[in-house]
């Protein structure tokens, strides 16, 4: 029996002992079911591991039970990343969970989960994709739907996911149907030549029903609305999953659909893919910017990550449109980077959210606030989580940005002139994505856990248990690693950028050498900087008096300040906000009481704000309005007559005739 | 990594951290000439800092590790910055590192610190400067980056190290449409980032207008004096970098004791003729107000694309 089979096999022997943990007895279910998933996670990274070193495929059975798995670098990164991402959600889980997270179907439903996303990245078949697509999707909304009894919104978020994911499953059927009736072939492994000779209108057709199936999954806009409804709901350790690993799955979907299997189309994919990527993230960071929930900002920013992946797809797409292997390596090469960093970071800042949600109750920003000295570790460690998703060095989303301006900028050069107008705004967009994305996460941090609690709930915090710091530990060691030394994962990922006679990346452990010229050495920008400011410090403080602690703030020369006079993450990304007033369109009341006595003295003054998605209000809500009154006139169909069925029949039965007879 | 490179890594270092806080005293001595004032000197800044260093920092009750690091971390990027951009050599020891965009990182983290200090005081102040200095920092981004962009095309990379050796060698450059459109961007850029005039005023103490210093205010000793330091590096990397990408010559190309000699006096030469240039015309412009900084932010970033349209059509054109 080979490597491959014996790890496959693992990951099977660790789903059925996942689910028989659950029906342990409650004081001992969380420690066994998580230990169970955290393994499988294990199995399912060295299964990735597999996917590198050996590439192999395995079918077991014929016909439509035909399960096939295939093993190969692209799916393996996938691996890599679930695999790691459900090992410290489960360590966190154990310290986690409580209540209706803590229940049976939820350690279940969590096994499943898990495995399913395992099972999608080792697809070999169409067959066995869709399986695992489809059970990804119900067990993920089981999950969202944990606290169902406590609120409505859980409720509703849950709805939406479920309409949502199942709207891009038929998609995503349809997309499949379209390609193996073109092709005849339903392995992924020989899809391409099958399908590289269909006509261009059908290819087409899959590209975009690919488009819009993936894309609901990846949570772009405009059929991103479930992202920021379902992740905030979800149990903490659940939505890090489900923003780390699952809405990744998307991307990957994409790329191995229309990358690998497409290759080559007209240049309008590529300019399509850059848009909705630009769209996506531009607009989701700026919701982030506005957003006063911690975990909904968290799920708006990954909206932003996928759009910037998308980005880089869709310049990937053009370059090999264009017949540029090496830009298009190095562009597929960011997609893949921005995937894993996201992947880690943000499952750390959901993880961490969470941990805040514990202590507090509250995911409410302008509510938290000193939690640095209350909860020292979880802020120190949502710190590197944040820096990361502000795409700033040390942290690996720093890397992942420079590789995808670095496929924009060098990709200009000897393109063509549709190309070199479209690459100058992808870049404009990405800059102004990752300045407001700094901005969001100052804020989120900042307001989230510096200077003084603005609630009793947040002043009464206390740092979580110990399984669950581990678990942050964990992602947040390897986001410090993969900014460092990003070529533990670039060599990965240069075996999985599937275009041929093209070495676009060469890396050393100190240094990522494009082929372009281009050439970035983050461990060389830490140390510089970390020597400089060791020296400073190490200077002044030596000659210096020590440092005086437990001043008073500067309260303009009188009162002692309050927390009720700090800045909230409100007024804080205010001036944003108003910048960009056309695009969020916030909705502001302000309502003055006056005195009694005199209305000129004012008693209370009332001021209330709320930025709703303007996607949902202004397309969605008309829409389902829409189909609420068509079914509410359909209704007038059926009001209980005997005779009106009866001449329904009748009717029904004329035309039928009617057509019988032509 | 040669001796040569070394040398000159260190040199720019020790360079531009003495003529940081001399640069602020040029500007400062020629703004009171100009407004008929005897002015303080230009080694004030200097005497002010001695001063403040020897002091003892006090930290505010309620005020975490971020207050007391944030220094510290500013001056380690910016001195990290001072030796990756080639100022007065294009063969340091790291040039090869002195990618455009991992410096732009590097500042913006210096920012970042600055801003979370800001918020970690919990006084209306500082968050009210963070709020300000995030969002100007958010908008310049794109403007920067564009730049970035169009002086990395002619030259076929975003090193600095490659772009100034290029322009150093292909002179002609200098006075295309590209070269003049990117200055005027970098010069929008980094007015904003230093929070000079129109964008911030340095001298303000006045809670409406003030950004920078809104955020800085509960600093003092030598956290305070690593802070006003560090600015003022910031302050000689943003103009040094402006000044060799336009006027480029001087810039030490070969290795060899005479060229870096002429490298530093024409760095510093180019250095006082853009400080003239930034002090004096700050004299006759007023701030904008915050709401007015986006819109003059917006018109870097259609520079920019400019810049980078009109770099596409050279390139393509000759090559």
């Amino acid at each position: 029996m080979n490597s491959a089979a014996v790890v496959v096999l693992g990951q099977g022997v660790f789903t059925v002992l996942g689910t028989l943990a659950a029906f342990l007895p409650p004081n001992r279910r969380a420690m066994a079911a998580g230990l169970a998933t955290g393994l499988l996670g294990a199995t399912g990274f060295a299964t990735g591991i597999v996917a590198f070193t050996r590439p192999t495929t395995m079918e077991v059975g014929s016909g439509l039970a035909q399960v096939s798995i295939r093993l190969d670098p692209l799916g393996g990164i996938f691996l890599l990343i679930i695999g790691l991402l459900a090992l410290a959600a489960s360590c966190y889980a154990v310290g986690y969970v409580s209540g209706p997270s803590a229940s049976r179907t939820s350690w279940i439903a969590l096994t499943l989960f898990i495995a399913s996303m395992q099972l999608v990245a080792m697809a070999g078949s169409v067959a066995v994709f869709v399986v695992g697509w489809e059970s990804m999707a119900v067990t993920s909304l089981l999950l969202v739907w944990t606290e169902h009894q406590h609120s409505r919104a859980v409720r509703s978020a849950g709805l939406w996911y479920a309409a949502m994911s199942q709207l891009g499953f038929l998609l995503i059927l349809g997309m499949f149907a379209l390609l193996v009736s073109t092709g005849g072939q339903s392995q992924f492994l020989n899809m391409h030549s099958a399908v590289s000779t269909g006509s261009p209108l059908l290819r087409s057709g899959v590209f975009l029903l690919a488009l819009a199936g993936f894309g609901m999954k990846a949570g772009l806009v405009p059929v991103h609305v479930w992202l920021p409804r379902a992740h905030p709901e979800a149990p903490s350790h659940v939505s890090a999953l489900m923003s780390g690993a699952m809405v990744s799955l998307g991307i990957y979907g994409l790329i191995r659909i229309v990358i690998e299997v497409l290759g080559r189309g007209p240049i309008w994919w590529g300019l399509l893919l850059l848009a909705f990527g630009g769209v996506s993230a531009l607009y989701g960071i700026l919701q982030a910017v506005v957003a006063t929930d911690l975990k909904r900002l968290l799920a708006y920013s990954t909206t932003e990550n996928m759009g910037l992946a998308t980005v880089a797809i869709g310049a990937a797409l053009l370059f090999i449109a264009a017949g540029r292997p090496i830009p298009a390596g190095v562009a597929i090469a960011a997609a893949l980077l921005l995937v894993v960093n996201h992947a880690f970071f943000k499952g750390l800042l959901f993880l961490a959210a969470g941990a805040v949600l514990k202590a507090t109750g509250l995911r409410d920003l302008d509510r938290l606030g000193g939690l640095v000295s209350r909860m020292p570790t979880t802020a120190r460690l949502f710190a590197v989580g944040a820096l990361a998703a502000a795409a700033l060095p040390p942290a690996n989303g720093f890397v992942s940005e420079w590789l995808l301006l670095q496929s924009l900028v060098q990709g200009e050069r000897g393109s063509s002139t549709v190309t070199a107008l479209a690459l100058p705004i992808a870049v404009a967009v990405v800059a102004l994505t990752a300045g407001l994305a700094v901005a969001t996460f100052v804020k989120a941090f900042g307001i989230g856990f510096l200077a003084r609690p603005r609630s009793e709930a947040a002043d009464l915090a206390v740092e979580s248990p110990m399984a669950m710091r581990f678990g942050m530990g964990l992602l947040a060691l390897i986001v410090v690693i993969l900014g460092l030394f990003p070529t533990v994962v670039l060599h990965r990922i240069a075996l999985a950028t599937t275009i041929p006679g093209a070495r676009p990346i060469t890396a050393t452990w100190a240094r990522i050498q494009l082929a372009g010229g281009a050439s970035l050495a983050p461990p060389m920008l830490v140390a510089l900087t970390v020597a400089f400011g060791a020296l400073m410090a190490g200077y002044v403080r030596w000659h210096g008096r020590p440092r005086r602690t437990g001043a008073l703030t500067w309260g303009n020369g009188g009162v002692r300040l309050s927390s009720r006079m700090e800045y909230t993450a409100t007024s804080f990304a205010e001036p944003l906000q108003r910048v960009f007033d056309n695009i969020l369109r916030p909705e502001q009341d302000v309502s003055v009481t006056p005195v009694a006595e005199s209305r000129y003295l004012v008693e209370r003054v009332g001021y209330e704000q709320r930025v709703d998605d303007v996607v949902e209000t202004r397309f969605y809500q008309p829409l389902l309005a829409m189909g609420a009154a068509w079914g509410e006139w359909g209704r007038r169909l059926a009001p209980g007559s005997v005779h009106r069925y009866v001449g329904y029949v009748f009717g029904a039965l004329l035309i039928a005739f009617a057509v019988i007879s032509l | 990594m040669t001796v040569f490179g070394v040398v000159t890594a260190l040199l720019q270092v020790v360079l531009v951290a003495a003529v940081g806080p001399i640069l602020v005293g040029v500007l400062r001595q020629l703004r009171a000439r100009v407004e008929g004032r005897v002015g303080a000197g230009i080694l004030q800044p200097w005497r002010d800092l001695i001063k403040l260093l020897r002091r003892e920092p006090i930290s505010a009750a309620g005020t975490s590790w971020v207050l007391i690091l944030a220094p510290v971390v500013l001056m380690g990027t910016s001195l990290a910055v001072a030796v990756l951009v080639p100022y007065v050599s294009t063969r340091s020891a790291t040039a090869n590192s002195s990618d455009l965009f991992a410096v732009v990182a590097l500042l913006l983290v210096g920012t970042v610190v600055l801003t979370l200090a800001g918020l970690d005081t919990g006084t209306a102040f500082g968050g009210m400067g963070a709020s300000r200095e995030i969002t100007i920092a958010a908008l310049v981004e794109p403007a920067v980056l564009l730049a970035v962009f169009a002086l990395s095309l002619p030259a076929g990379s975003t090193n600095l190290a490659v772009i100034v050796a290029r322009r150093v060698s292909d002179q002609a450059q200098l006075a295309s449409p590209v070269s003049l459109l990117v200055v005027v961007a970098l010069t929008i850029v980094t007015l904003a980032e230093a929070g000079r005039l129109p964008v911030d005023n340095p001298a303000t103490h006045l809670e409406l207008t003030m950004i920078h210093e809104a955020m800085v205010l509960e600093y003092s000793g030598r956290d305070l004096a690593l802070v006003e330091w560090a600015s003022s590096i910031r302050l000689v990397i943003l103009l040094g970098l402006t000044a060799n990408l336009f006027l480029p010559w001087g810039v030490a190309t070969q290795a060899g004791a005479l060229a870096l000699l002429v490298g530093v006096v024409a760095f510093l030469a180019k250095l006082l003729l853009f400080g003239a240039v930034l002090g004096i015309g700050e004299v006759f412009i007023a701030k904008f107000r915050l709401f007015r900084v986006p819109e003059l932010l917006a018109g870097a970033v259609v520079l920019g694309f400019l810049a980078v349209m009109a770099a596409f059509f050279l390139v393509q054109g000759s090559g």
